[in-house]
């Protein structure tokens, strides 16, 4: 009995697209393994970038909207503000506190690169972490004293109350503490003083991060400080998170080495789709025999690629997202991996995995629409 | 041999028309079509006969659009064909084909390889089913509508191809060799049933066969020979 569904022509045209794809099923299981190991890459890449871009974002709005640093320097560990910058600006009246950070980078005995952070007792990261030894009064007691985050004590192999190594000083742990972000649970925390010390750049900070009494002073604090220090800038966190050189060089990074994974996907779907005109260019001079426009064949070719990039794009994006969590689980990444993935990533990453398959479409469905059907049909 | 002249029906309208078509392939190495004139009127049913490699399938294609001639003209319906501007409209409204081999897609069932050449002109969905109703119960493939290709035989294959030929009721059927891969009984029942839509339907009926008793049975029975065609005066 005949089928009286309204959408008997899109079934017609699916089964068309989908027609070669499941008479070539292992050459179009590989292409799709190809797209979703592309995305999958694509995703962890992005993923992680992101997420450690904004773990050291994380580092600088704790409990501030507004970071003060040198203007035009390349990196936050080479910003110099000087000390008179930092007592007049906490004295400012819309100020309702400015805490001062030093960054710093050193080597212990295993580990290449250890980051310290110079703090005073009152900063937020010291107020807000959950003490895990020790507590935040007996921060800043004494010059070699340091509070150790979790992942570093563990890597440094100390315990609270002993004495560790960093640089080519000893330093007595006096208190261990857990935070979210991972720059900070893997980070040393000195007092100020003893940073600007042990860094050599006594009376300087590297940031200062500022909390308004009133965030809509924002405008009015960085007129201020522009008006005032001509060295300094000062960038509520949005805005720093947009410009920072380092942010910028990262994403776009991650976004080329994602876009190569990707373009070798898009080669993959090309070979494919080469291939599968190759093979069925006898139907195609049939459908050009029956009717069917260049415009029509040409988009069971695109349609079949469509369908090759949205299914590796999901399978990317589930496998992706499984990779990010068995990555969170590795105690070595922990507090450097943010498993939550933007809608936006995965709407860019879907988006651009169909371009893609588009893209290597593009001559498979010229040379489609170019079939001579007289010569695909002559040998019988 | 005056080929425009065949049709003894009364003043039959030309829906067919070769003017001195010259058709070769292989830069001029191989030549096929030499000169061939010819006509057909609406409703009539031709026959072309002829040694293999003689030119019936390329005049074929020539009328179907699907080629070129080197020199002369081809037209259908009074409008000279024209690869860029009036081959769909041709291809989608005005031309069916049959070919020896089915030429059916393997992985579409019965009704959806009917149903391309009205997804292809875009025909009103309910148009299309009713129409492949009724030629399916021609054909005597009704129960056979949502079978694959694969599960028919060589006549039900043959058959399903004429039904899709057929679909946008075209005013010309192009056949070439349409019973040639079927056995003697298969084919004159194929060939019967060819014949009788064809007339029933007032199609105009073109067909490359090498079986001259398939062929006497058409309006006109058509000799080629060396690129030419030759019209017996019996016709």
């Amino acid at each position: 009995m005949l089928r009286t569904g309204r959408g008997r022509t899109i079934v017609i045209f699916l089964k068309l697209i989908v027609t070669n794809l499941r008479r070539h099923r292992i050459r179009s299981i590989i292409s799709v393994a190809g797209i979703a190991f592309s995305v999958a890459a694509m995703l962890t890449v992005v993923t992680i970038l992101q997420g450690a871009i904004g773990m050291f974002s994380g580092i600088l709005s704790s409990d501030s909207e507004i970071v003060v640093f040198e203007r035009n320097v390349s990196d936050l560990f080479f910003s110099n503000v000087p000390a008179a910058a930092i007592q007049e600006i906490a004295g400012w009246p819309m100020v309702a506190h400015a805490d001062p950070v030093l960054f710093g980078i050193v080597s212990s005995a295993d580990h290449p690169i250890v980051t310290c952070f110079g703090l005073t007792a009152a900063d937020a990261r010291i107020r807000k972490a959950t003490w895990l030894a020790g507590d935040r009064q007996q921060f800043a007691r004494h010059d070699d004293d340091v509070v150790l985050g979790e992942r570093a004590a563990e890597f440094l192999s100390a315990a609270y109350g002993s004495h560790v190594q960093i640089g080519h000083a000893t330093f007595h742990v006096v208190g261990i503490l857990k935070t979210a972000n991972g720059f900070e649970d893997g980070g040393v925390f000195m007092p100020l003083a003893s940073a600007q010390s042990f860094f050599h750049k006594e009376g300087i900070s590297s940031v200062i991060t500022i909390k308004l009494r009133d965030k809509n002073d924002a405008a009015a604090f960085k007129s201020a400080v522009k008006a005032k220090y001509a060295s300094l800038i000062a960038l509520e966190d949005e805005e720093f998170n947009r410009s920072y050189s380092q942010f910028k060089i990262l994403k776009a990074t991650a976004w080329a080495v994602a876009g190569c994974g990707l373009a070798m996907g898009g080669l993959g779907v090309a070979n494919t789709m080469i291939m599968s005109v190759f093979t069925r260019v006898r139907e195609i001079a049939i459908l050009r025999v029956n009717g069917f426009s260049n415009m029509q064949i040409a988009a069971i070719v695109f349609g079949e690629a469509a369908v090759v990039s949205l299914l590796g794009a999901a399978l990317g994006l589930l496998t992706g997202t499984g990779l990010l969590f068995a990555l969170k689980l590795v105690p070595a990444l922990h507090g450097y991996i943010d498993v939550s993935i933007q809608p936006e990533i995965m709407l860019v990453v879907l988006l651009l995995a169909l371009l893609t398959g588009i893209a290597g479409a593009l001559y498979p469905a010229i040379y489609a629409m170019r079939v001579r059907a007289v010569e695909a049909l002559r040998f019988e | 041999m005056n080929p425009s002249t065949a049709s003894d029906k009364a003043s039959p309208r030309v829906v067919l028309r070769a003017e001195n078509v010259w058709k070769s392939y292989d830069d001029g190495a191989i030549e096929v079509l030499k000169g061939v004139s010819f006509e057909a009127a609406a409703g009539q049913t031709v026959a072309l006969c002829g040694p293999s490699g003689c030119g019936k399938s390329t005049l074929l294609h020539l009328f179907g659009g699907l080629d070129e001639p080197d020199r002369g003209h081809v037209s259908v319906n009074g409008v000279e064909i024209n690869r860029h501007r009036n081959l769909l409209k041709l291809l989608r409204h005005e031309i069916g084909f049959v070919f020896q081999l089915h030429n059916l897609i393997p992985d579409l069932t019965l009704e959806e390889n009917c149903l391309i050449p009205t997804v292809a002109a875009g025909l009103d969905r309910r148009a299309a089913q009713e129409r492949l109703r009724q030629l399916a119960e021609r054909t005597g493939l009704s129960h056979r509508l949502n079978h694959r290709i694969q599960k028919l035989s060589g006549g039900e294959r043959q058959r399903t191809a004429l039904c899709r030929a057929l679909m946008n009721k075209p005013m010309i059927l192009l056949a070439d060799e349409p019973t040639g891969s079927l056995d003697e009984q298969t084919s004159a029942a194929v060939f019967a049933l060819l014949l009788d839509i064809a007339t029933t339907e007032g199609v105009t009926l073109l067909m490359a066969t090498h079986d001259r008793g398939l062929a006497a049975r058409c309006d006109r029975l058509l000799e080629m020979h060396d690129g030419r065609i030759h019209e017996p005066a019996a016709n």
